[in-house]
């Protein structure tokens, strides 16, 4: 009984440690196949477009909300304090330091991510990547490394407009609907925010995010069984392991890059 | 050399499932070779072999004079551009329109102009009789079309090796006739070599030139069609004449329904 149970811990880390080593090899084999998609740069900005379209509008509406709500909430606790003049400032910070890029990456994930791992599943199910292959064109350098590089381009850019739309959000319900002052909003973000410091890391938050959201959306599509229940199981996979990815790395990046 | 695909002791297994054993097989230039045998009997693992999709653990293919087994990456792309293949259920990308379909090999590795690939492609499409469904996407097809298109698209470099798996697979007997001729006449039109894979006697019969028959990874009978219609063997008399029971039995292997009913131990 116990054997068993060491047994099956011992399969479960092996699995994990080769499935690791597995992924990694597949990463740098994209990365190998990458400047052959640079070559030919419409692969790239057709993928760039579709996937950012996929996103665009899920993007604006949730960033719009969290705006909202972010500026409701810190107008109502710091006008206790009479500090509700530092709300730009801190829902800038809020969204361009965190919100912006996690947010952007997790409906990233479950709309693009899934996306992209549905079709590249059944375009191995259906043999076209085999056909591709017999047609001596590797999918990897024009299926994957173009709908790869799309996402981590297209990533940044939704965070972008993501916390653009989040502060015109809060715009709306702290200046608009509750009186506060708009010059002292606008000016204690200019003064909050710096670009190094913020919008830098958060640039480089959401390019980290694209990288882990895109991969494991395209290698889950590509390594899926060709069968329908295993090319729905990946999907579901994609949103997991890219959801947890993204909170991990968030965790690790905020602590090298804001920790004093 | 007469021959442009040759396979010597071939064999081939999928871990511990053997699959092919001890193949010998010769596809002559300009040639249409059938590959027929019941499912599962290992026609379309053939395919793949001479592909290079996968690797034999015994024996060789070669193809035009080069193992393909021992071509590194570059070599077998190299190779594959002088093949085309049409998969059994036309594996077409749904993203893309008929016409950009079979443009895809040709944008690939040639640099045509774009007004040179129109008219190739639709020179293509007129021989599989599509050239006016050239702006429909693949979903809008019937399967049939498809695999006339998938024809199209695996000879758009006028390859000299086309290999077809099951093309006849689901078709309705005016379509089947229809890609049985169309095989038939590109590979005379085209002086390719082609290898069929199939198990639908009645077209493969009227238009191959020479016959393997295949049962469980070997090659149990061969010849020209005339000669395996009047064949005394069991295996080939079963298949040609469709019996339910013979050398392929009807009863998966294992034990006796009486066995099964508890009927044995009482005698």
């Amino acid at each position: 009984m116990i054997l068993r149970f060491l047994e099956s811990i011992g399969a479960t880390v092996r699995e994990s440690i080769e499935t690791l080593g597995f992924a990694t090899r597949a990463f740098f084999n994209l990365l190998r196949f990458s400047p052959g998609a640079f070559r030919r740069p419409t692969l790239i900005t057709e993928q760039i477009h579709f996937i950012g379209n996929y996103s665009l509008l899920i993007t604006i509406v949730s960033g719009l909300f969290v705006g909202l709500v972010l500026g409701l909430q810190f107008y109502v606790n710091l006008i206790e304090f009479g500090a509700e003049d530092k709300l730009g400032s801190l829902v800038a910070l809020s969204l361009i330091r965190e919100l912006g890029p996690v947010v952007t990456a997790l409906l990233f994930a479950g709309r693009a991510g899934t996306s992209l791992t549905a079709e590249i599943g059944l375009m191995k199910a259906g043999e076209q990547l085999s056909a591709m292959e017999m047609m001596a064109v590797n999918p990897v350098q024009r299926v994957l490394a173009p709908r790869f590089w799309g996402g981590v381009i297209a990533m940044p850019v939704l965070a972008a407009v993501f916390s653009a739309v989040g502060i015109m959000g809060s715009y709306l319900v702290a200046v608009k609907m509750l009186s506060l002052d708009e010059g002292a909003f606008w000016s204690q973000m200019q003064a909050g925010v710096d670009v190094q410091r913020d919008v830098v890391s958060s640039i480089i938050k959401s390019f980290v995010f694209g990288i882990a959201v895109t991969f494991t959306a395209v290698f889950q599509g590509y390594h899926v069984k060709p069968t329908p229940a295993d090319v729905a199981r990946a999907t579901t996979r994609t949103v997991v392991i890219a959801s947890l990815l993204i909170l991990g790395l968030d965790f690790i990046m905020t602590a090298m890059m804001f920790a004093q | 050399m007469p021959n442009l695909v040759e396979i010597r002791d071939l064999e081939f297994a999928y871990g511990d499932r053997k699959i092919l054993s001890n193949l010998r097989m010769d596809f002559p230039r300009g040639k249409l070779i059938a590959v027929m045998g019941g499912s599962g009997c290992g026609k379309t693992t053939v395919l793949r072999l001479i592909g290079g999709q996968i690797r034999p653990q015994r024996g060789e293919v070669r193809v035009g004079g080069e193992v393909v087994h021992k071509l590194n990456t570059e070599g077998l792309y190299r190779l594959r551009r002088r093949m085309g293949m049409l998969f059994q259920f036309g594996a077409l990308f749904t993203d893309l329109t008929i016409f950009e379909n079979v443009a895809f090999p040709l944008r690939e590795h040639t640099d045509l102009s774009e007004e040179l690939i129109r008219n190739l492609v639709l020179m293509k499409l007129n021989a599989v009789g599509l050239r006016n469904a050239s702006k429909l996407k693949p979903g809008e097809i019937s399967g049939g079309m498809a695999r006339r298109v998938a024809v199209a698209r695996a000879i758009a470099l006028d390859p000299e090796l086309i290999m077809y798996d099951e093309p006849f697979a689901g078709l309705d007997p005016i379509s089947m006739g229809l890609t049985a001729s169309l095989i038939r006449n590109l590979n005379d039109a085209l002086g390719s070599t082609s290898i069929l894979v199939s198990h639908d006697v009645k077209e493969t019969f009227a238009i191959a030139d020479y016959v393997y028959f295949m049962s469980a990874g070997k090659i149990v009978a061969e010849g020209t069609p005339a000669e395996l219609r009047v064949s005394t063997d069991p295996y080939v008399k079963q298949f040609v004449n469709a019996e339910p029971d013979g050398p392929v039995p009807f009863h998966y292997p294992g034990r006796s329904l009486a066995d099964d009913l508890g009927l044995g131990a009482q005698r």
